[in-house]
């Protein structure tokens, strides 16, 4: 009970800071935008040469750009959440400090990773969508349920995505420099979310490998699952499975690294 | 460009010139447009005046500071002297050279330190900063090393050079951050704050360095601080700024019967009309509707009042008491203090 | 005193800019594992945008009716260009911290050029790696492209190279001259800048008439390949444009470098007045 407010605190406390950077946030909004337009015409471009691709026409094509523009910051799939925070504190030794916290350590940084992702949804990636939504045929349900649906994948697809990053902040106790690991999740992320290309239109062997990573439960799931092209019990079962290894393998890690903070001395 | 090398060449010719005022300011403004959130999405635009209508001069050799409250327009007139920012008024005149039309060419003959911002290389040896310096401000090779075999003798550099600027300690980097202003021998440095955040030791290593430099250089040197230490030991001049305008203009000791001797009424009247005429207060300030009158401190505001609401279309009044007052009371309730603290860190380092 | 170039402006701004340039240089250098690592990711990174067009033609054989060494040779163009620029002027995002912390005012103390010290700032070797993947991309698109190859086009290909990196340079100036407006609005910039960069690596005929027009004539990116490269693929002009129009690139470079200068002075001015 009295821990739960706790996190509920951290989450309100990220929201809050992430809301306070209103240019930036606009600045942001107007980059999506732009590179969602951008994007829309080169999908429309590869859907007319070969429809149905990837299981999707090409007002699917379409509503899966706008969502990716809508997720990037929300699931921070370039890096650039709670976790580049982490790093700072870990290579500054300030985290010597959060460790005395009577709070846990992963879920303390998970609360204000979902905190600053919604504000990131509500403040950033909603505009966007909507933009595309009135300029561009897009696919939309028109029914309650596959929005309930998605919005479970999106929560789903939120912790996976602390779980991928948190564990690469850790990483950052045994290399003491952030530059390679940010450049790394940046990569990864873009590539393996599926933010060139939906992963369902990625070609042969590669198409099967990158399906099934944790990425794909970043954008791929929560698209399919709004645009009914997989049964969401299925995708709930594939995020969660994600979300709990990795997960408990940065509880490993942690434990790890903070045996190793404790015998330095901090 | 022309021009500016045709300048250069007469002033070359006549020699180092030894005009009395080295920086003179003139009715000197800088009005700031400034939007206040008022609410969620509701800004309000407000004009302030950061510094308004300040006069003064500063001789070659004179060491002044320039004291007054947070937000009072201490660095806004710094910055108006290195040509950082451009005035809204007045006339403004360092070394003879306009400093906002004429930045670049001002710069070779200033230096300024900005206590809380480096212009150090973080990640790389002091001393590499200071070959940058040598190379940007064009600083013939005998007279660099000269100047910086003296510099990091007086500073207490020597075991510093090969040190990356970021594992300095905050008075280490004050340290070298004063000497790389001071390379290219400007005419006048600018210290922001020069001492803030300084261990005791390194704060006295600062101003020894400082007097030595006014005394041997003759360079003159105008600081902005918090620590009424620094002028007491630095400055036989002072200013206070406060809103904006120049309060105090003198000796340290005559600061006090100053601080507390006016206040000022401010009164909006119904339309634009000349200055109230209402003795022993006198209108130091019209803006539209809008009169500034100062008045001695023992005189009753309430009288006054009375007197021109009698013969004024009023609307709004306010009576605002000297602000320095509470800073230069502040300021002698901690000299006796620090005096005393001041003798034993003396004592301690001699 | 030792004045290579003469004293004159321009000459300063390169002074002033080689020397920000090797400080930011041998800083970097100080974390060289860092160092490597950044070159290496820089090059993946970018690369990213390829591998992206690979596999769209990995499932088709043309894209708006264009080839793939056809469009590897426009994004080899339009990476290097940008590339070129982001060397060079990349690091002005930094301008609008600098005004918030008070750093920018230590800039403006110095006796060099404001803008040569911005463009200058934080100068990143590893952008060496945009440039080193265009390079490849567009030696690959040159081989295996369909051309009859006359000295015109040859000599086309460096003036499009140097005119596109100017454009973008412009882009990055004017998006610097921006910040002095929103100081924390540094990403508008990136929509112009990488946005670009990443529209002008597909053929002219995936996008909208509008959207095209837009690009050619509000903000004419189109001049840093798409209408050079008509005239070297000869393919049909965007917009049906002139002939004429494939050799105007250095022109289009100069009137973008010019505006953008203009709005870098008023942004500066307005800096020097308001005190933001």
């Amino acid at each position: 009970m009295g821990s739960g407010r706790l996190y509920l605190a951290v989450a309100v406390g990220g929201f809050r800071r992430y809301a306070t950077y209103r240019a930036a946030t606009a600045a942001g909004i107007f980059t999506n935008t732009v590179f969602g337009v951008i994007l829309v015409y080169t999908y429309l471009a590869l859907w007319d040469e070969k429809p149905h691709l990837g299981g999707y026409d090409q007002a699917q094509a379409v509503t899966y750009v706008w969502l990716g523009q809508c997720l990037y910051a929300t699931l921070a799939i370039q890096g650039g959440g709670a976790e580049k925070d982490l790093m700072e504190r870990i290579r500054t030794g300030d985290i010597a400090v959060d460790l005395y916290r009577p709070a846990d350590l992963q879920l303390w940084w998970l609360a204000g990773d979902v905190g600053r992702a919604l504000f990131q949804m509500l403040g950033r990636g909603v505009i966007p969508f909507v933009f595309g939504a009135v300029f561009f045929p897009m696919a939309l349900p028109t029914d309650v349920t596959p929005w309930a649906a998605f919005v479970v994948t999106l929560l789903l697809a939120t912790v996976v995505s602390f779980a991928i990053r948190y564990l690469a902040a850790l990483s950052v106790f045994w290399l003491m420099d952030a530059m390679g690991v940010n450049q790394a999740l940046m990569i990864t992320g873009i590539f393996f979310s599926g933010m060139v290309l939906p992963l369902n239109a990625f070609p042969g062997a590669l198409g099967e490998i990158v399906r099934v990573l944790p990425w794909a439960a970043q954008l791929q799931m929560p698209a399919d699952v709004l645009m009914g092209e997989t049964d969401p019990l299925r995708a709930y079962a594939f995020q969660a499975a994600w979300a709990v290894v990795l997960l408990a393998a940065g509880r490993l890690v942690q434990s790890a690294a903070t045996r190793r903070v404790v015998v330095q001395g901090g | 460009m022309e021009d500016e090398e045709a300048m250069e060449a007469m002033e070359a010719m006549e020699g180092a010139e030894d005009t009395e005022a080295f920086i003179e300011l003139d009715g000197v403004e800088k009005v700031f447009d400034v939007r206040k959130k008022t609410g969620f999405l509701k800004r309000e635009r407000r004009r302030v005046r950061a510094v308004d209508s300040i006069s003064f001069s500063v001789a070659r050799g004179e060491m002044v500071g320039y004291i007054g409250p947070n937000g009072a327009g201490k660095s806004t007139t710094i910055k108006m002297l290195t040509g950082i920012l451009t005035p809204s008024g007045g006339r403004l005149r360092v070394a003879g050279i306009d400093p906002s039309r004429e930045r670049t060419r001002l710069a070779h003959r200033i230096g300024v330190v900005f206590g809380q911002r480096t212009t150090l290389w973080w990640d790389l040896p002091l001393l590499d900063s200071y070959k940058l310096m040598r190379r940007m401000y064009r600083i013939p090779d005998t007279r660099y090393r000269h100047n910086l075999d003296r510099l990091v003798e007086l500073l207490d550099l020597s075991a510093l050079l090969d040190v990356p600027v970021r594992q300095l300690s905050l008075g280490q980097r004050m340290r070298g951050d004063i000497a790389a202003a001071l390379l290219h021998d400007p005419e006048v440095l600018y210290l922001d704050e020069p001492t803030i955040g300084l261990d005791v030791i390194s704060k006295a290593k600062v101003r020894d360095f400082l007097r030595e430099l006014n005394t041997e250089r003759g360079t003159t040197v105008l600081l902005t601080t918090h620590d009424l230490q620094d002028i007491e030991q630095l400055c036989s001049r002072v200013m206070v700024i406060d809103h904006g305008r120049l309060m105090y203009d003198g000796p340290l000791a005559g600061l006090h019967e100053v601080g507390e001797s006016e206040r000022t009424l401010v009164v909006d009247l119904e339309r634009e009309l000349p200055p109230i005429e209402a003795a022993p207060a006198r209108v130091v300030r019209v803006e539209g509707p809008r009169q500034w009158l100062a008045f001695p401190a023992a005189e009753s505001a309430a009288v006054l009042v009375a007197r021109i609401a009698a013969e004024y279309p009023l609307v709004d009044l306010s009576v605002r008491e000297p602000d320095i007052e509470a800073v230069i009371a502040k300021m002698y309730a901690e000299q006796a203090e620090k005096a005393d603290r001041a003798e034993q860190a003396g004592k301690a380092i001699s | 005193m030792a004045e290579p170039f003469g004293g004159s402006r321009a000459g300063e701004a390169l002074r002033a800019y080689r020397l920000i340039a090797g400080m930011w240089i041998r800083s970097s250098m100080t974390y060289r594992a860092s160092f490597v690592v950044t070159v290496f990711g820089n090059l993946l990174v970018t690369g990213l945008d390829f591998v992206a067009i690979l596999l769209m033609f990995s499932q088709v054989d043309s894209l708006g009716g264009w080839s793939l060494p056809e469009v590897a040779f426009l994004y080899g163009l339009s990476a290097t260009a940008f590339g070129l620029a982001d060397l060079t002027f990349g690091s002005m995002d930094v301008l609008g911290r600098r005004m918030r912390d008070g750093s920018f005012d230590i800039l403006l103390v110095r006796p060099a050029p404001v803008l040569a010290q911005v463009a200058a700032d934080h100068f990143a070797l590893r952008r060496l790696g945009r440039i080193t993947q265009g390079v490849l991309v567009l030696g690959w698109g040159l081989l295996t492209v369909d051309v009859d190859w006359t000295t015109a086009k040859v000599l086309l290909l460096p003036v499009m190279l140097v005119s596109g990196g100017v454009i973008f340079c412009a882009l990055f100036v004017a998006g610097a001259a921006f910040q002095f407006l929103a100081q924390d609005a540094a990403e508008v910039q990136n929509a112009f800048t990488y946005g670009g960069t990443t529209l002008l690596q597909y053929p002219p005929t995936v996008f909208g008439k509008d959207f095209v027009r837009g690009v050619t004539f509000m903000l004419p990116l189109a001049f840093v390949n798409w209408v050079p490269a008509a005239y070297v693929l000869e393919r049909p002009y965007p917009l049906d444009l002139p002939r004429w129009t494939s050799f105007a690139s250095p022109l289009v470079a100069v009137a973008c470098c010019a505006l953008a200068g203009l709005a870098w002075r008023a942004g500066l001015r307005s800096y020097r007045s308001t005190g933001s």
